[in-house]
């Protein structure tokens, strides 16, 4: 098995399970049953309970839908810009070309976090903060191998003859271009998703991310913290399921980026 | 050389420009969603918070215009050029003693930070470039990978449970002697290491495959020799240029980390301006933290230059 194929089934498996658990549980990850605080898992709860004897299995699964969800969002969103802005940068060149290389320069100055604690300030939602900040700071680097790749091959002698012939600049991208992108931008695919997904759990750990009650990885971790001799089993849910996610999108990226 | 550099660091500085315009534009954005009037805001800070009246008011209004506009922000801009960030919402401190101040605690952690990942990651890099294909160098390449896919937050709840609370070897917060800088130096030290480690390595691979490496060894140089009179310097250059990239890793982790152990540098009072929605607060850290990534980078231009002053074409 090549570490990719591993790294696809390891986060297949996660997908099953936060998108399915839903449909064979309808228990709320919010609702808290005192009797069953820390009961450890059982024949009825496979993952057992928390501290407020809320589901885990109800909770860990919606924490992952959010991770997730957001993830994937803020990976088309970082997408588009960066493709978008680093295909026009290497066509025209020149100074739009300066300018955005000067702002994605200035971008990666600032710490991604900060810049998702500042969304946090800005909007009103956290995980619209999450999606805005990150998005903000994360096409960098999509730009960047985008305005690479396609200045090495906007003189390649297929696209000057393309060009010559009159093909508009969206069909010399397609035919010619996102071939030769598309392979070299799946790692950082792979690894802006594990970003996003690392970024809120640290801000969840550190409770400046989403608001108790939600379920969140990091902020279960955080809840969970003090019970770690009782019940290490509920402090280690949220951390492998971390883990395993943040695992299985670096066997995805593999050494692209080497 | 000189030639070469004055466009380099023309581009750091373009670069703080920018930074600044940007981390100006978000507070902007931030002061804009606080509750209440920023006029009775700066009033409070003018004239200390119990004699804010309309009267006081009115003269700030008629002073400054509209500070939802255009002119606050030229205003914050000149005052950068002063030195001056503004008054801390929470402490009504000068935002720039205060930064001033625990710059120093992060400084320090950071410091110990690089100089652990230094001690850590290029030797075990060199160790595996000389040996590729060996056992160790698998072992080294899978740990590096391994240590760079695990957030820092949770390398350092892991040993914090590990080592100050079940072995009780080391304290897991607290500041000021030497024994509380090593768990959060090291949580920082594993994961920039990862990287120094893998960048070493393949220099090193890479340069042992290079003509001039043969022809060293064709002339004479033992293997040790040549990396030490020749191979070290070609490392350096693309090592140095990392270090100084991974700084805003640096930051990011320092963030997370200062919160985790309770350090009061930096990070940490980000985190708190955060929570207490202290907005100049968190524009003069977001500033510190931008114009210092830059500054570290010039820097590293400057030593590659030296290192490598060969023409670079860019």
């Amino acid at each position: 098995m090549t570490p990719r194929s591993t790294g696809t089934g390891l986060i297949c498996a996660v997908l099953i399970f936060a998108l399915g658990y839903p449909l064979i549980s309808d228990t709320d990850p919010m609702a808290q049953s005192l009797l069953k605080a820390l009961q450890p898992p059982s024949q009825d709860a496979l993952l057992g309970f928390d501290h407020l004897g809320r589901s885990m299995a109800a909770r860990l699964a919606a924490a992952l839908r959010l991770s997730l969800g957001i993830a994937f969002v803020t990976l088309i969103t970082t997408a588009l810009i960066g493709v978008v802005l680093g295909a026009i940068a290497s066509w025209r060149g020149g100074w739009l070309d300066r300018g955005l290389v000067l702002l994605a320069d200035s971008v990666v100055a600032l710490p991604a976090l900060l810049i998702v604690l500042m969304a946090g300030l800005i909007l009103p939602n956290q995980p619209l903060a999450f999606w805005a900040g990150l998005s903000a700071t994360l096409w960098v680097e999509m730009f960047r191998l985008t305005r690479a790749t396609i200045r090495a091959h906007i003189a390649a002698p297929a696209v000057q003859a393309a060009k010559l012939l009159g093909f508009g600049p969206f069909y010399i991208f397609r035919t010619h271009l996102w071939p030769e992108l598309a392979p070299i931008l799946r790692g950082t695919f792979a690894l802006t998703f594990a970003t996003v997904v690392m970024g809120i759990a640290a801000l969840g750990f550190v409770s400046v991310g989403v608001r108790a009650p939600t379920p969140e990885l990091g902020m279960m971790m955080v809840e969970l913290l003090p019970y770690w001799r009782e019940a290490p089993w509920a402090l280690l849910q949220p951390v492998a399921a971390t883990l395993v996610t943040l695992l299985a999108l670096t066997l995805i990226a593999g050494d692209t980026r080497t | 050389m000189a030639k070469a550099l004055i466009p380099a660091l023309g581009w750091r500085l373009a670069q703080a420009g920018m930074v600044a315009i940007l981390v100006g534009i978000l507070s902007f954005l931030m002061m804009s969603t606080l509750p209440g009037d920023m006029i009775y805001r700066i009033a409070g800070a003018r004239f200390g918070y119990d004699n804010v009246t309309a009267e006081n008011a009115e003269i700030i209004r008629a002073q400054l215009g509209d500070p939802s506009s255009i002119t606050a922000f030229a205003s914050w801009i000149t005052g950068l050029f002063r030195g001056d960030l503004g008054v801390s919402l929470v402490t009504g401190e000068a935002i720039s003693a205060e930064i001033a101040h625990q710059f120093g605690a992060t400084a320090q952690l950071a410091a110990v930070a690089i100089a652990l990942s230094i001690l850590i990651g290029p030797p075990l890099g060199l160790w595996a470039g000389l040996n590729p294909g060996s056992l160790l160098d698998r072992t080294v390449v899978t740990l590096a990978a391994v240590f760079k896919s695990i957030p820092q937050f949770l390398l350092g709840l892991v040993l914090i449970v590990v080592v100050a609370i079940g072995m009780g070897l080391l304290p897991a917060a607290g500041h000021g002697e030497v024994r509380h800088m090593v768990l959060p130096g090291v949580t920082l030290a594993l994961g920039l290491s990862a990287s120094t480690t893998r960048i070493t390595r393949e220099a090193v691979v890479q340069a042992r495959g290079s003509e001039w490496w043969r022809f060293a060894r064709w002339k004479g140089l033992s293997d040790r020799q040549v990396m030490l009179r020749h191979g070290l310097r070609h490392v350096s250059v693309p090592l140095l240029t990392l270090i100084a990239a991974q700084f805003v890793a640096l930051m990011e982790g320092i963030v997370v980390v200062e919160t985790i152990f309770g350090w009061p540098g930096i990070g940490h009072a980000l985190v708190h301006a955060v929570f207490h929605r202290d907005v100049p607060m968190v524009q003069g850290t977001a500033l510190v933290m931008g114009l210092s990534f830059v500054l570290v980078n010039a820097l590293a231009d400057i030593a590659a230059r030296i290192l490598d002053p060969r023409e670079v074409a860019r």
